[in-house]
C-alpha cells in the first residue's frame, strides 16, 4: 500500500514528569485510508487518546512525521494546525463538549464560522447536518435541554458539517446506554455507508466487532493489527 | 472573510453579556461612574460656558474696562491704587478712537429696604447715561439715569430684575420709595433680567447715579472705580490701549521699570480669561476621570480573567473546532469592549440624569445638552480601555493549550 490519508512513521510523543520520561507513543507506524472504518483499543492509559490527539492535530508528535492527506503537519505552526482541524478533521468527544450556552444549531454552526461561510449558506448546511442525525426539531435545543444520545448526534452533526477528510471519535459511548450506543453505532455505519472515514476509540467489543480494521494498542506501542 | 468571522465575535460577545447581565453592570461599575460624572460635569460646564458667552456678547467686542489693580502681593503690603474723575476726563479729552466712556462705582453688601423688607444686594453700582447702551441691559419698565439725575445726585434708582420679588414692591415699582443704607432714594425704572453668571443670578443689584455713589463712598470711591470704554473700531485696540496706558501712567507719576496701577482689558481677554478657567475645571474633571476609568479598567480585567477560567473547556472546543489564537483573541477582546461600552452607555445616561437634575435645581443655568463630542468621547475611551484591560485576559484565552483545555473541569 502507498500513501493513505493519514500515514504515521516513527511517530512518538514523550512528556517529562519530574525528571521522568512517559513514553505515551513510542514510534508508532500506522496508514489509514479514505473510507476505512478503524476501531483503536487498548487498555487504559496505553495512549489511545494520545494518538487520537496527534492524529486531529490538536497535539504535536515528539518525534516522527505525520503526513496527512498529503501534507507533512508535524512541523506546522499552531495557526495552520488551526486551519487543518477546521477543514480535515471532525472530532466526537466521550464527554460531547458542546458549547453549553449555545442551541444545537449554533453548535453545529460553529465549524463553520471559523470557515467563513456565509451567514445562510452554513444556516442550511448545520440544518441538513442536523437532519441527518436525526435531530429535525431540536435545532432550538441548548444542551441541556437534550438527552445523552440527543447531545451526541448534535456532535456528530458538528464533526460532519465540514465535511471532513477524517472523523475522530473518541470512546463516543462511554456516556452512553446500550440502546443508544446501538443508535449511535448505526449512524457511524451510515457515515461509513456515505464513503467518510471514522477513527474510533473504544473499550467495547462490539463496536471493535464492527469495524473493519482494529489496532491494539500497548504501552505506547501498535501490537497489533487486524483487518477482517 | 475575516471580518465576517469578527462581527460574529462581536454578536457572541453581547450574547455573552446578555447572560450575565448583572454581573456585567456591576462590573463596569468604575466605567459607569467615570463616564457619568464626566458627562454631568461637562454638560453643566458647557451650561456655564454658555452662560459666561452670553454675558460678554452682551457687552459688545469692542468694549475696553479700566480698573485699578494692586497685585495681591502689594495689596498685603498695604498698597492701593486708585482711579479719578480726572482721569475720566483725561481719557476722554485725549485718546482718539473713543465713542463713549462711562464710569462706573459698585458698592458691595448694600442693604436695600422697602416697607419693611430687607434685601442685601450683590452690589450698588453708581453709573451714568449710557450705560445701558453699552451693556446692551435696559430697563423693563420706567427709565434709566438721565444725565440731570447725575447733574444734580438726584435720589434716583433702577432696581435690578430680582429687586421686586424679594422686597414684595408693587407690579411696576417706578415711583416708590425704597431705602439704600438708610437714605431714601425714588425708584425711577426696572432692569430686564439677565443670563446667570457662573450659575448666579446677575439681577440682584441696583443702580444710582454716579455722583452719589462718589459722595457715599467718599474715600473708597477711588479704589472702585472703573471706566468702560466703548471704542469706535475694536481692529486698534491694542493701539487704543497702549493709549490709555502711557496718558495713566504719566498721569499716575509711574516710574519706568515700575508696574501699572491699573488693569486695561477688552471684554475678548475677559472671555479668555474665563474660558481659561473653565480649561483647567475641564483638565481636572479628566484627571478625575481617568483615575476611576483605570480603577474600572482593572475591574474589567479581573472578571474577564474570571471570566475566562470560567470558560477554559468552551475555548478548548473551539479551538478544536479550527479557532486560531486571533479568532479567540478576538473573542474575548471583543467581549470587553462590549462590556466597556455597556459601562459607557449607562454612564452616559446616569451623567446626563444628573446634568437635568443640576439644571433643574439651578434655574438660571440654560437648558442642560450632552454635546455629542462628549458622548463620542466617552463610548471612545471606554472602548479604550476595554481593549488595554481586555488584552491581558484575551490573551491569555488565546494561549491556553487545546487538549489541557478541552480536559479542564
Ligand atoms: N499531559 C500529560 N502529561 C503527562 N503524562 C500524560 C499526559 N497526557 C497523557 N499522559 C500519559 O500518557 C499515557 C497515555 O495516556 P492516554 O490518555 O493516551 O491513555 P488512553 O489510552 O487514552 O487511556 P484511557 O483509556 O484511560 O482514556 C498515560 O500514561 C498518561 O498518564
Ligand atoms: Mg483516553
Amino acid at each position: 500500500m502507498s500513501e493513505g490519508l493519514i500515514s504515521l512513521s516513527n511517530v512518538s510523543r514523550f512528556y517529562e514528569m519530574g525528571g521522568e520520561t512517559i513514553k505515551a507513543l513510542d514510534g508508532v507506524d500506522l496508514t489509514i485510508n479514505k473510507n476505512e472504518y478503524v476501531a483503536v483499543i487498548g487498555a487504559s492509559g496505553s495512549g489511545k487518546s494520545t494518538m487520537m490527539n496527534i492524529l486531529g492535530c490538536l497535539d504535536k508528535p515528539t518525534g516522527g512525521d505525520y503526513v496527512l492527506n498529503g501534507t507533512a503537519v508535524s512541523s506546522m505552526a499552531d495557526n495552520q494546525l488551526s486551519s487543518i482541524r477546521n477543514k480535515e478533521i471532525g472530532f466526537i468527544f466521550q464527554s460531547f463538549n458542546l458549547l453549553g450556552r449555545a442551541t444545537a444549531l449554533a453548535n453545529v454552526i460553529q465549524p463553520l464560522i471559523y470557515r467563513g461561510e456565509g451567514r445562510r449558506k452554513r444556516k442550511q448546511m448545520a440544518m441538513d447536518a442536523l437532519e441527518r442525525v436525526g435531530l429535525k426539531g431540536r435545532e432550538g435545543h441548548l444542551p441541556n435541554q437534550l438527552s445523552g444520545g440527543q447531545r451526541q448526534r448534535v456532535a456528530i452533526a458538528r464533526a460532519l458539517v465540514t465535511n471532513p477528510t477524517i472523523i475522530l471519535a473518541d470512546e463516543p459511548t462511554g456516556n452512553l446506554d446500550s440502546s443508544t450506543t446501538v443508535e449511535i453505532l448505526a449512524l457511524f455505519d451510515d457515515l461509513i455507508k456515505n464513503g467518510h472515514t471514522i477513527i474510533v476509540v473504544t473499550h467495547e467489543h462490539d463496536i471493535a466487532q464492527r469495524c473493519k480494521r482494529a489496532i491494539t494498542i500497548s504501552d505506547g506501542k501498535i501490537i497489533s493489527d487486524k483487518v477482517k | 472573510m475575516s471580518i465576517m468571522r469578527h462581527t460574529e465575535s462581536l454578536i457572541l460577545a453581547v450574547v455573552s453579556l446578555r447572560a450575565n447581565l448583572m454581573r456585567s453592570i456591576l462590573t463596569t461599575l468604575g466605567i459607569i461612574v467615570g463616564v457619568a460624572s464626566v458627562i454631568a460635569v461637562i454638560s453643566i460646564m458647557q451650561g456655564f460656558a454658555h452662560s459666561i458667552t452670553q454675558q460678554f456678547e452682551n457687552m459688545g467686542s469692542n468694549t475696553v474696562i479700566v480698573r485699578p489693580y494692586v497685585s495681591f502681593k502689594d495689596q498685603l503690603s498695604g498698597k492701593t491704587a486708585q482711579l479719578t474723575v480726572n482721569d475720566l476726563d483725561a481719557i476722554g479729552r485725549y485718546i482718539e478712537g473713543i465713542d463713549i466712556i462711562i464710569p462706573a462705582i459698585d458698592q458691595r453688601g448694600v442693604r436695600l429696604s422697602y416697607k419693611g423688607q430687607n434685601t442685601t444686594l450683590q452690589f450698588v453700582r453708581g453709573t451714568v447715561t449710557g450705560y445701558d447702551d453699552m451693556n446692551n441691559h435696559y430697563p423693563e419698565n420706567g427709565r434709566f439715569m438721565i444725565p440731570s439725575d447725575d447733574a444734580f445726585s438726584r435720589k434716583v434708582i433702577v432696581l435690578g430684575a430680582d429687586n421686586r420679588k424679594d422686597l414684595d414692591l408693587p407690579e411696576t415699582p417706578a415711583g416708590e420709595y425704597v431705602q439704600v443704607n438708610s437714605q431714601w432714594y425714588k425708584v425711577v425704572g426696572e432692569m430686564e433680567k439677565t443670563d446667570a453668571f457662573l450659575g448666579f443670578s446677575q439681577d440682584n443689584v441696583a443702580f444710582i447715579p454716579f455722583q452719589n455713589a462718589v459722595a457715599i463712598m467718599r474715600e473708597q470711591a477711588q479704589r472702585n472705580m472703573f471706566f468702560m470704554i466703548k471704542a469706535t473700531n475694536l481692529d486698534d485696540s491694542t493701539v487704543l490701549i497702549a493709549q490709555i496706558e502711557r496718558l495713566l501712567r504719566k498721569r499716575h507719576k509711574i516710574r519706568k521699570g515700575d508696574k501699572d496701577d491699573f488693569q486695561i482689558d477688552t471684554s475678548e481677554q475677559l472671555k479668555e480669561q474665563f474660558e481659561g478657567i473653565l480649561d483647567t475645571m475641564t483638565l481636572v474633571v479628566a484627571a478625575i476621570v481617568g483615575v476611576s476609568l483605570l480603577v474600572g479598567g482593572i475591574g474589567i480585567m479581573n472578571i474577564m480573567l474570571v471570566s475566562v477560567t470560567e470558560r477554559t473547556r468552551e475555548i478548548g472546543i473551539c479551538k478544536a473546532l479550527g479557532a486560531t489564537r486571533s479568532d479567540i483573541l478576538i473573542q474575548f477582546l471583543a467581549e470587553a469592549v462590549a462590556l466597556c461600552l455597556l459601562g459607557g452607555l449607562v454612564g452616559i445616561a446616569i451623567g446626563f440624569g444628573l446634568g437635568k437634575m443640576v439644571g433643574a435645581l439651578v434655574p438660571s443655568l440654560p437648558e442642560i445638552v450632552v454635546p455629542l463630542w462628549a458622548i463620542l468621547l466617552s463610548l471612545g475611551f471606554s472602548s479604550a480601555v476595554g481593549v488595554l484591560f481586555g488584552i491581558v485576559p484575551a490573551s491569555k484565552a488565546a494561549n491556553l493549550d487545546p487538549i489541557q483545555a478541552l480536559h479542564y473541569e
